[in-house]
């Protein structure tokens, strides 16, 4: 085991790991997390997807010491300071971007890394950016039309819910 | 995954020595070799990440014009960049964002996968890849599927691209993968244009030199239209029929030139 150190939420944490810990472990098992989501394992469903130093990753496909210094934010650091629901999430909510939720802690990082590089994408880029982010109950529309309101767009034209 | 031990170098020299070990692998961004090892498909005792090295990460243009990428460099930085607008707009389709931004450029041609993006721009640009031992042209290093002039231990520091008076990648996109089913990349140089397909023959990327022959003396979209590439190598499963793929390889190359004129 080696220790392995890096921000997460804003708050320094330290572990010991294993060579082969992943960032999805590291956050689950060791830091105790449990809002970042492992659906596929292998990449391809961008369930687990954080930040790691203001970009999206899978944190499924990267190793904890490998990141050792790293600046990571996770759903856990999303909602406001006073516990309510930070912009994205909140239109989440209003909009019925998510019916199961499991594939929603990924939607929203992956949302809140484009947003933070494109603040007004549209219809289109939001579809385009969401390409590794797979979710198997509510048809992508109403997501879609979350991350629009989130942006301060009118979503009245957006697809149909 | 089987359990290994992990270093992470701050140099070339310093990852060159830790590889020196027969029982020691690089890693890049983790986007193929993971995914891999949770499978059991490859193991090892001693993953070397060449993330940390700042001499492979970056992109610049050479003396000769050419654009130098580190081989340790993202997806999304050549994505980014302004200089070579077709090999800019293949990293952009690769996979989707979270993957670009782990995944290398090193990584996708040491492992070169058959339907795998960058092999093409590499291939068509004639690019040189760059270890930490030798140049090694394009034309040398590809060497059939998942097989490349790369020898144990040896990295790739940096790949450059002569940059070409225009180009464009057109890809078919496997929906399930977000890989190549097929893809052309057709680059133009003052004196010859040079086609490279990938996702379709069992032999990996490759180019076809009858479509570069014609587009050399006319490179017009009517130039391709006649010609057809031959189905025999190419690769057949679910996904289409090597008539199929021979097909796509000829109507994507005159989708690129179309878009490139
Ligand atoms: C969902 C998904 C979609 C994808 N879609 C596409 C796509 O559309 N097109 C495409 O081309 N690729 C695609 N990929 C693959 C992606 O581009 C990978 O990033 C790439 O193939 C491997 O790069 P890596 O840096 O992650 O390498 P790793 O996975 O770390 O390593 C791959 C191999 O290369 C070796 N290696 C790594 N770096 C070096 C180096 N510098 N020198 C020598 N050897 C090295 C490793 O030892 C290993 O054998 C996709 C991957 C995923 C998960
Ligand atoms: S759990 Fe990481 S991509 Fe599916
Ligand atoms: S809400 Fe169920 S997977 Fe997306």
């Amino acid at each position: 085991m080696t220790q392995v150190t890096m921000t997460v939420n804003g708050k320094s944490v330290s572990g010991d790991v294993e060579g082969r810990t992943l960032l999805s472990d590291f956050l689950r098992d060791g830091l105790r997390m449990t809002g970042t989501h492992v659906g596929c394992d292998t990449s391809q469903c961008g369930a687990c997807v954080v930040h790691v130093n203001g970009e999206a990753v899978k944190s499924c496909t990267a190793l904890a010491l490998d990141l050792e210094g790293a600046d990571v934010r996770t759903i856990e650091g999303m909602a406001n300071a006073d516990g309510s629901l930070g912009t994205i999430q909140q239109a989440f909510q209003d909009y019925h971007g998510l019916q199961c939720g499991f594939c929603t802690p990924g939607m929203v990082m992956s949302a809140a890394a484009l947003l933070k590089d494109n603040p007004t994408p549209t219809e289109q880029e939001v579809r385009e950016y969401l390409e590794g982010n797979i979710c198997r109950c509510t048809g992508y529309h109403n997501i879609v039309k979350a991350i629009m309101a989130a942006s301060g767009q009118d979503v009245a034209a957006v697809a149909a819910e | 995954m089987y359990n290994f031990e992990f270093s992470k170098p701050s140099n070339i020299a310093d990852a060159v020595a830790a590889l020196s070990s027969d029982e020691a692998q690089a890693l890049g961004g983790g986007q193929t070799l993971l995914p891999t090892m949770k499978q059991r498909l490859a193991q090892t005792d001693m993953l070397v990440s060449l993330t940390g090295i700042g001499e492979m990460q970056g992109i610049c243009v050479g003396d000769n014009g050419e654009l130098c990428i580190g081989g340790a460099t993202t997806h999304a930085a050549v994505a980014a960049d302004g200089n070579y607008p077709g090999l800019a707009s293949l990293a952009g389709r690769i996979g989707d964002p979270a993957v670009r931004n782990r995944g290398t450029i090193g990584g996708s041609l040491a492992n070169n996968d058959p339907s795998a993006c960058y092999p093409a721009a590499a291939l068509a640009s004639g690019a040189t890849i760059k270890t930490n031992a030798r140049d090694i042209a394009a034309d040398d290093y590809f060497q059939g599927m998942f097989e490349t002039a790369l020898e144990e231990g040896e990295i790739i520091t940096e790949v450059r691209f002569p940059i070409p008076e225009v180009s464009n990648y057109q890809k078919f996109v496997q929906p399930a993968s977000r890989f190549a089913l097929v893809g052309v990349f057709v680059a133009k140089f003052a004196d010859d244009v040079r086609v490279a397909v990938t996702g379709a023959s069992s032999d990996g990327v490759f180019r076809w030199a009858e479509a570069e022959a014609a587009l050399s003396a006319d490179f017009s979209k009517a130039a391709v239209d006649a010609l057809a590439v031959p189905s025999g190598d190419m690769i057949s499963d679910l996904h289409g029929t090597a008539e199929y793929r021979a097909h796509l390889a000829k109507v994507m190359t005159g989708r690129a030139v179309a878009a490139a004129c």
